[in-house]
């Protein structure tokens, strides 16, 4: 071992190691604090993982690429975690075929009603155009609504940080709001969420109710694939 | 364990190999998703199929494991995103405001019309 602990944290500092066991710790205390409030929506272990992890790289003088060079094991479960949905979707299929048609207009109305109202109080608080387009794809999954961004020119980045934003504020305010509502189904609870939170919504959905996940899954991939559609209409019938 | 997890990845792996083969415009794993969802169906249908991971709620364990940690697997993207708040600098207030505003529209909007179109369809099917 060296006796100098500069160099031990200069070689820890570059390896997976530190900042895949960073993000696991913080993100045990994070869930740990959240199930000890019984899922209190202001402990969303998200929200609080990010800014932790964030400080502690902004402390150290960390970039990015050195921490995901760790954190990118994690980041990769995304794709077998969006397999896994399968199962909780066929274990709950008989609900899911029973609500087919209210979904399908909770989809088109809350799609249309997730890109008009962002464009619109974007345009009534007079924000540049390049940052109201780059709203407007916000509540779907990041990767898609960075490639719809692309496409109409506007900015990416601004649309990234719009999505997990809104990802953050969805699953933090839908259980109060459903609450104060008096909604009981959680099948359209879930739905609402994921669509309007995509994957952050998602995985509130599921630690209050399996159903709620699984709806909110449904909507969350089949809002991708509507929102894609929509956003290029909206924005040249709204923005002349 | 392991061969649970292995038969969520070959069928996220099939699923990538038809998206880029095809060249539709689907992410790999949604392919992936319907394709072990047909899996498990065929295997009920046929009790033949179940063996190993597709027996005793094996794979239904892995991947209820995985989604009971869905949050964790934001948090990596959401740390690179964060980085770069600055770029709402100027007008970071405004957007913030808007953000929420537009959330919290599209739930009251969503869940109202999945609950009268539910509503509407009981009534429905009751009257005929």
């Amino acid at each position: 071992m060296t006796g100098n602990p500069f160099s031990l944290w200069v070689y820890l500092s570059q390896t997976p190691l530190l900042w895949l066991t960073v993000t696991l710790v913080v993100y045990a205390i994070a869930d740990a604090a959240s199930l000890a409030t019984h899922r209190n929506p202001l402990m969303n272990p998200v929200l609080h993982s990010i800014w932790i992890v964030g400080l502690f790289l902004h402390v150290t003088g960390t970039s990015y690429t050195t921490y995901f060079s760790g954190a990118q094991f994690v980041h990769f479960l995304l794709g077998p975690a969006t397999v896994a949905l399968a199962v909780p979707l066929y274990e709950n299929r008989k609900t899911v075929m029973s609500a087919i048609v209210p979904m399908l207009m909770a989809l088109v109305v809350g799609c249309i009603t997730a890109i008009v109202s962002v464009v619109l109080f974007a345009e009534a608080a007079g924000l540049p155009r390049e940052i109201v387009l780059s709203l407007a794809p916000k509540s779907v999954t990041a990767g898609v609504a960075m490639g719809i961004s692309e496409t109409l020119g506007a900015n990416p980045a601004i649309t990234a940080v719009a999505t997990v934003l809104t990802g953050i504020m969805g699953a933090i305010v839908v259980t109060p709001t459903m609450n104060r509502l008096g909604i009981t189904d959680f099948r359209a609870r879930g739905f609402a969420v994921g669509l309007a939170s995509h994957g952050i919504g998602t995985a509130r959905a599921f630690q209050v109710d399996e159903v709620a996940g699984v709806f909110a899954g449904i909507a969350m991939g089949l809002n991708a694939l509507v929102t894609s559609l929509l956003v290029p209409v909206a924005a040249t019938l709204l923005l002349r | 364990m392991i061969a649970s997890l292995s038969v969520i990845l070959i069928c996220q792996l099939i699923g990538e190999v038809i998206v880029r083969g095809l060249r539709v415009p689907v992410p790999g794993p949604v392919v992936g998703l319907a394709l072990l969802f047909v899996v498990l169906i065929t295997r009920d249908r046929f009790p033949i199929l179940a063996r190993g991971p597709l027996r005793d709620n094996a794979v239904e364990g892995a991947a209820k494991g995985m989604l009971a940690h869905l949050s964790l697997l934001f948090v990596p993207a959401g740390v690179g995103v964060v980085q770069q708040l600055d770029l709402l600098a100027h007008h970071g207030l405004a957007i913030f405001v808007i953000l929420a505003a537009s959330v919290l529209v599209t739930l009251v909007v969503t869940v109202g019309t999945f609950l009268i179109t539910s509503r509407l369809m009981r009534r429905g099917r009751s009257a005929s």
